[in-house]
């Protein structure tokens, strides 16, 4: 799983039949220093996140179809968790 | 997934037998800015995309599932069309 923040919402009329009333979040990674990783990535929200929230998200098959409820949907990323805090020490 | 644009599509005529009929798009990813980010590729069409749309795509093994019962050698499909997107 990644830490990552909330930056907008997708609309999408025409989409896969499997998708229909999910909630499309774009979510940018973070480092666990808070610092934007990588580019940004659609993920179907699980838990009710709005932008600006720090979340959870998995990014793999599986994880997400069952994050949906939905069998053999088609989906790669979902976001499962509303972070609250993360306690982070950068001890080697 | 990833916000993408339809950039081109992709005509061949020797392919694995579980892609006949299925329309192969060239999709450039796009990052929450709309700037391009990352190497255009190639996606399924399941949705009936066209040049210069936007779209989503999925990736990995899920990208076979739009097709189901056939199971067409996919590791990236486009699944939406984008009404609009809004960030902050």
């Amino acid at each position: 799983m990644q830490i990552a923040e909330v930056v907008g919402t997708v609309v999408s009329t025409q989409k896969n039949r499997k998708l229909e009333g999910a909630k499309l979040l774009l979510v940018q990674p973070l480092s666990l220093e808070g610092t934007p990783r990588g580019t940004t990535l659609l993920a179907i929200d699980s838990v009710g996140a709005g932008v600006g929230e720090k979340v959870l998200v998995v990014i793999e098959g599986k994880a997400a179809g069952d994050a949906l409820g939905r069998k053999a949907a088609a989906v790669d990323a979902a976001v499962i968790g509303i972070v609250d805090a993360v306690d982070y020490q950068d001890t080697p | 997934m990833q916000l993408a644009r339809v950039v081109g599509e992709v005509v061949a005529t020797i392919k694995d037998p579980n892609l006949s009929g299925i329309t192969m798009l060239v999709v450039q990813p796009i990052a929450a800015s709309g700037e391009d980010t990352g190497r255009a590729l190639v996606a399924l069409d399941s949705i009936g995309a066209g040049v210069g749309e936007h779209v989503f795509f999925v990736r990995g093994r899920e990208a076979a599932f739009p097709f189901y019962p056939a199971e067409p050698p996919a590791d990236a499909t486009v699944i939406g069309i984008v009404d609009h997107w809004s960030v902050g």
